[in-house]
């Protein structure tokens, strides 16, 4: 079954993400994506995250095609302006990529090449909409494509913004997302679920798909650093706590994951498991959730 | 006003290392109220420069403008005596000398940075990127052509933490200044408005206004 075709039956979506590394090597990657495949609807490629540079979400998609893996190409707006952007997309329809998540990406100045020009030429609303023109058979300005796209797009939501203006400015935007034609949501990392239910009741009715984000917990430091550098993400005491206790980490970190995803399968459509390095862990999350 | 910031004296240094005789050319607007090439700066730098290397001349100018031939003009006497003008003035300055001047090595003392306002005294922020193609009548007086870190048109990343931008905590999201703004005004329907792609403006710029020009004969 494709993602597209999971997505428009009523089964609860189970994605995964894996990270290019910086360089050549995707040895590990792809043994990590082998291990993912019969277990989740569809993996997504980042497209250089935290604005580091590394391997490029488009190649490394067309590998997972190969291996009979139906990929997300994640494309964000930092990089390349809207001539690229079309172009790429096209590359990815013609390397056999179906699922896009457009983003508009971290500022530069939080990867390794800080004094890089940013772009920004489009954004994810505006991106989304080029890529219903490109799937409506023409490009951005109106001229005819000779061979069009299909996409099935997708986008991102922050329901952990974190003050009353954040949260309602992610909202509008999620609207505007989906009038621009997104067809799927993956969230930012959830750990609080009361917090995730009082945003799912906000957009209660939305017709679209929401996928629950959950993040890997692999020590109580990466929990602290997430709770101070990375927006929407929210770690509790309590979960901390647990981290820091426990005399197995790993055992412990897919306790945590497990009964957060089962707690999205009350709340939403599906969810999102990003591993951070610990993709071969995914499979015993799932287990432990019962999916 | 245009904000500008005095280069590292070194590197002041290494650009004069090849004359004998300097005029430093200060500039009486914006840099002046910026504190990067008024009269004092311009007196302070001469100083530097004096002490720091015996047998360089340096004397020093201060004009109203130098985006201005009108007063660029007053330096024609002054200027014949010396080979390198450092200007401090910002980069518009410093181009209309060079090209009042062709044969004199004009040099630049300031690094320009943008187009702001003084928040407090010593403190200067960027509030106008010269877009061509101006907004702040939607976005209650807030640019997020400028003062979004990305330039976003369509609403805020989710890299916002605690009201302040992804890029540094010492600026506020504009986005959610744009909301606070609209908020205010009972306007928030703005933000759901059409989708906004930038045309961005070709570089360098060029204005032409034909009832302006001066007439012939």
């Amino acid at each position: 079954m494709s993602f597209r075709q999971a997505l428009e039956s009523d089964k609860f979506l189970v994605t995964a993400e894996i990270g290019p590394g910086k360089g050549t090597d995707t040895g590990v990657l792809l043994e990590d994506a082998s291990i993912l495949k019969d277990r989740v609807d569809a993996i997504n490629v980042t497209d250089m995250q935290s604005s580091v540079m590394r391997l490029g979400s488009l190649a490394v998609c067309h590998l997972l095609t190969d291996m009979g893996i139906d990929p997300v190409l994640q494309v964000t707006c930092r990089d390349r302006n809207r001539l690229a952007l079309q172009a790429d997309l096209l590359s990815a329809w013609v390397l056999g990529i179906r699922n896009v998540l457009a983003l508009t990406g971290d500022h530069p100045t939080l990867g390794d090449h800080p004094q890089t020009k940013p772009v920004f030429d489009l954004d994810a609303v505006s991106l989304l909409e080029v890529i219903g023109k490109l799937n409506g058979g023409a490009d951005m300005v109106g001229n005819e494509l000779k061979g069009a796209t299909d996409f099935l797009p997708g986008a991102v939501v922050n329901p952990g913004a974190d003050t009353e203006a954040a949260l309602d400015l992610q909202i509008i935007k999620m609207e505007k997302k989906m009038e621009a034609g997104a067809r799927f949501f993956q969230t930012q990392a959830i750990y609080d679920l009361d917090l995730f239910e009082k945003f799912m009741r906000r957009v209660e009715g939305y017709k679209t798909k929401i996928l629950g984000g959950v993040i890997l917990l692999k020590s109580a430091g990466m929990a602290r650093f997430m709770n101070k550098n990375v927006a929407g993400v929210f770690v509790p005491e309590y979960l901390i706590k647990e981290m820091t206790e426990t005399k197995d980490k790993v055992k412990t970190s897919i306790e945590i994951a497990a009964r957060l995803v089962k707690g999205t399968k009350d709340l939403c459509h599906g969810v999102h498991i990003m591993a951070i390095g610990w993709e071969k862990r995914v499979p015993h999350v799932l287990d432990e959730a019962g999916l | 006003m245009i904000i500008a910031t005095q280069k590292d004296l070194a590197e002041i240094k290494r650009m004069v290392a090849p004359y004998k005789k300097v005029l430093i050319v200060g500039c009486g607007m914006c840099m002046t109220f910026c504190s990067a090439g008024g009269p004092d700066e311009v007196a302070r730098l001469a100083e530097n420069l004096a002490t720091d290397r015996e047998g360089l001349t340096v004397e020093k100018g201060m004009i109203p403008r130098q985006c201005s031939d009108k007063f660029i003009d007053r330096l024609e006497e002054k200027i014949r005596d010396y080979e390198a003008v450092l200007s401090m003035a910002c980069g518009n300055g410093v181009q209309a000398v060079a090209r009042r001047f062709p044969d004199k090595r004009v040099l630049p003392a300031l690094n320009t940075q943008f187009i702001g306002i003084e928040q407090e005294p010593g403190v200067w922020a960027e509030m106008c990127m010269a877009c061509g193609d101006c907004i702040l009548g939607r976005t209650a007086g807030v640019c997020p052509v400028t003062r979004c870190a990305k330039g976003l048109l369509n609403g805020p990343c989710g890299g916002s933490q605690e009201g302040k931008c992804e890029v540094s905590k010492d600026r506020p999201c504009a986005w959610q200044e744009i909301y606070h703004g609209l908020k205010r005004l009972g306007l928030l329907d703005y933000l759901r408005g059409e989708t906004q792609i930038k045309g961005w403006a070709v570089h360098p710029g060029r204005i032409i206004r034909e009832e302006l020009k001066a007439k012939e004969g």
